[in-house]
């Protein structure tokens, strides 16, 4: 038969591995001990010997080979433990580094994911507080920029490891024109799209868990029609968004000149598909961290409770890469066109 | 995952595809706006003479299980007359999958030449939602079965040659236990059918069964197994059949519209309408997915609910975009000058309210996720 939308078997064992790992090793504890910053290098050293930070290299360089298929798998149960490592810029990163060290991970990658100012400063980049090198696009040219982390950063809503880093400063090296960038950013939208699903599912969980054991009026309340329903979206915007995530990760895997013919919607185009996924997820995280607080009550405004970690970081994950406005019209001008004057 | 359809799945959309180049015209999109039945006979006939319906119909085995949800998604994405056909041959499927031998000889050949269409008398005046709690009666004498009540909202029976009925059949069981699901001709002595009118000119029917008599060769599935009758059909029905790409020919219709009038540069609409294609995306491949559970021998009635209220709600937000953009234009129906996107936003503006009604409510299917998929307690 055609298509076949469950995870492979290898996938399977990817997620139980990965899920197995987080949950013994970074439960909420973990996330929360690491804020503000939102790093935790005890859990870095143990996700190496896991081969995680090369897995998507290829062999010949040292890495683990996975396809983007399997990659994604890794990085929903990155979003679900909210595990305060870097993994997903590192692997976005590793799409055209082939450093030793960073493929071994004792080097830390990160993603300058908007290009740097005239001054060559990159502002407010992912994973900049704590990475070793950085990739981005410094006017017409993509760069990679070795010099020391600053190993802080403002504190924000995501306690992310966010900081700015120069373009300039530090050992500089030319990889290409700045289009080549595109497949380390693709990259990086479709694993922080499947970390977002992964956000999006540990809300759900939490929400219904909860639900499920607090009464009032003598029931539970997730009795309550009204509670149900707000609930019963969750699974739908999760479903959808990891079946949009795994075809891009397809679409970029096997498909050369895909369709964008949003007319007939057929779109097999994995870059495209890439930036859907993107902004489908984070509104699905949003929504689930929204609704799954929300029916914690008061309790979900307490800071004893985890979902509020789920709630900041579904907005900064996302909001990091730019305003969700224009995330959209670059969409618009990929499937439109763009427009003219 | 694979998203890739093997070569002669390809094949077999392009031919579908030019069929519907040769046979959906204006003309034929435009008569079911003026005669209210959403069905093109000559392409059905076509698809049929093909065999194609035989391939695309579940259980005969004839082609690959993910052709029915390519051939309907093809149809929808071309805004083609196709709910007689959907309905006739998911009902086909489910006599397939239920029915005896001698059931299956008699019924299918009608409906994968393409030739006849079926109505479904389920809802009834007083019942929709509460569909275990209808009372049409179907009692035993002798031989014979002997139905008597009335049905609401029996689409497409002033059409159909064939009929599947819900009736109850005992009294004294649990109201899902007492059900019979019966098929039979619609020209069977004692059904009247008077029509009803709707908003979005799709005219459906009252029925009337005054002492309407059949043999057991009309009971389709067990006596008082009405219930799992039914489940079965809504499995199919909720997601796989179509009903869950509408917004595609509307996107297409306000883009048309939009870029001819200068209109289309608009950062918002520009913005709503990429948001909008994802939508349509997301739409289509939960509906894969339930067409693939199915494909692969599962009954995908949870998915089914879940691909319906995301899909709906989709295509009711896009239509109310679309015609609040354009303002005016919007307001105007088929064949009037200036009309948008030739009067489909209008149309689809009237259309879109009953998708979150008919073949179970958007609150039945949530209902149905919250129950089943969370394991919430039962709020009823
Ligand atoms: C154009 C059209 C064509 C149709 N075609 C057919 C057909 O061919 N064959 C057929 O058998 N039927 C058909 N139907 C009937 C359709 O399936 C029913 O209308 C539908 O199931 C809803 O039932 P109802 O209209 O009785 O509404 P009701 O059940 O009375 O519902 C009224 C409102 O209450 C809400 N509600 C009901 N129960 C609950 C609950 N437990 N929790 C929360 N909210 C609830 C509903 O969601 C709805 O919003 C058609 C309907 C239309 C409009």
């Amino acid at each position: 038969m055609s298509v076949d939308l469950g995870l492979s078997p290898d996938q399977e064992s990817i997620a139980e591995l990965f899920n197995g790992f987080f949950s013994n090793e970074a439960p909420p504890a973990v996330a929360r001990a690491a804020e503000p910053l939102g790093f935790d290098r005890e859990l870095w050293n143990k996700v190496i010997e896991l081969g995680a930070p090369g897995m998507g290299c290829a062999v010949e360089n040292g890495g683990g080979g996975a396809s983007l298929g399997d990659l994604v798998v890794v990085a929903e149960t990155v979003g679900r433990s909210i595990a305060p490592i870097p993994l997903i810029d590192h692997l976005a990163a590793l799409s055209v580094l082939t450093d030793a060290d960073l493929v071994a991970g004792e080097a830390i990658a990160a993603v300058a994911v908007r290009p740097a100012d005239a001054n060559g400063h990159w502002s407010l980049v992912p994973a900049g507080a704590v990475a070793d090198v950085v990739i981005g696009v410094d006017g017409d040219e993509t760069v990679v920029v070795r010099s020391t982390p600053p190993m802080s950063g403002p504190r924000n809503h995501g306690s992310m490891p966010l900081a700015d880093r120069s373009a300039r400063e530090g050992t500089r090296t030319v990889l290409g024109p700045a289009s080549l960038f595109e497949v380390v950013l693709d990259r990086w939208k479709l694993l922080t799209a499947a970390a977002l699903v992964g956000i999006a599912e540990t809300a759900k969980e939490l929400g219904v868990a909860y639900v499920k054991e607090r009464e009032q009026f003598g029931v539970p309340v997730g009795s309550f029609q009204a509670v149900q329903h707000g609930l019963a979206d969750l699974p739908v915007a999760i479903d959808g968004g990891r079946l949009l995530t795994h075809k891009a990760a397809w679409a970029l895997d096997n498909v050369t000149d895909g369709l964008i013919d949003w007319a007939n919607n057929e779109i097999t185009d994995g870059s495209t598909l890439a930036t859907m996924a993107f902004l489908f997820a984070a509104d699905g995280a949003v929504m689930a961290t929204d609704r799954s607080l929300h029916y914690h009550g008061g309790y979900g405004f307490a800071e004893e409770y985890d979902i509020q970690m789920y709630y900041r970081r579904a907005r900064g994950w996302s909001l990091i890469l730019g305003d969700s406005t224009s995330v959209g019209l670059s969409l618009a001008d990929r499937l439109f066109g763009t427009v003219e004057g | 995952m694979d998203f890739a359809l093997s070569s002669d799945v390809v094949e077999f959309r392009d031919e579908i595809r030019s069929i519907i180049r040769e046979f959906v015209t204006p003309e034929i999109a435009d008569r079911m706006h003026t005669t209210g039945v959403f069905d093109a006979p000559e392409l059905n006939l076509e698809l049929g003479r093909r065999g194609i319906l035989e391939r695309a119909c579940p259980g005969l085995g004839k082609g690959d299980p993910i052709e029915m949800y390519v051939m309907f998604n093809e149809l929808e994405k071309a805004g083609a007359p196709y709910d007689g056909l959907a309905v006739a041959l998911m009902i086909a499927a489910v006599v397939n999958k239920l029915g005896t031998d001698e059931q299956k000889e008699r019924i299918i050949p009608s409906i994968i030449s393409g030739e006849a269409l079926v109505c479904m008398g389920y809802s009834e005046a007083d019942f929709g939602s509460d569909l275990a709690s209808i009372k049409t009666r179907a009692v035993k004498d002798g031989d014979e079965w002997v139905i008597n009540g009335s049905k609401m909202w029996t689409t497409l029976a002033q059409v159909a040659e064939w009929l599947i009925l819900l009736t109850r059949t005992d009294l004294d069981l649990p109201k899902h236990k007492g059900l019979t699901m019966f098929m039979l001709p619609m020209n069977t002595p004692g059904i009247t059918v008077e029509p009803v009118h709707t908003l979005g000119t799709e005219i459906t029917n009252a029925t009337w069964y005054d002492d309407v008599r059949v043999g057991d060769e009309a009971v389709l599935g067990d006596e008082n197994g009405g219930w799992r009758t039914m489940t079965t059909v809504l499995a199919f029905e909720r997601g796989v059949m179509g009903g869950t790409n509408a917004g595609v020919p509307l996107l297409r219709h306000f883009h048309e519209w939009a870029v001819a009038n200068g209109v289309f540069d608009e950062p918002t609409t520009r913005e709503r309408m990429a948001r909008s294609i994802i939508d349509m995306q997301v739409a289509t491949l939960l509906t894969m997915r339930s067409a693939w559970i199915a494909a692969s021998g599962g009954m995908p009635g949870l998915e089914g609910s879940m691909t319906k209220v995301f899909a709906v709600e989709a295509y009711q937000r896009a239509s109310r975009w679309t015609q609040a953009a354009a303002g005016p234009a919007g307001l105007l129906q088929f064949h009037e000058e200036g009309a948008a996107g030739e009067g489909f936003i209008e149309y689809d503006a009237r259309h879109s309210p009953v998708m979150s009604i008919y073949g179970g409510t958007t609150e039945i299917n949530r209902n149905n996720i919250a129950e089943r998929h969370l394991g919430l307690p039962k709020s009823r």
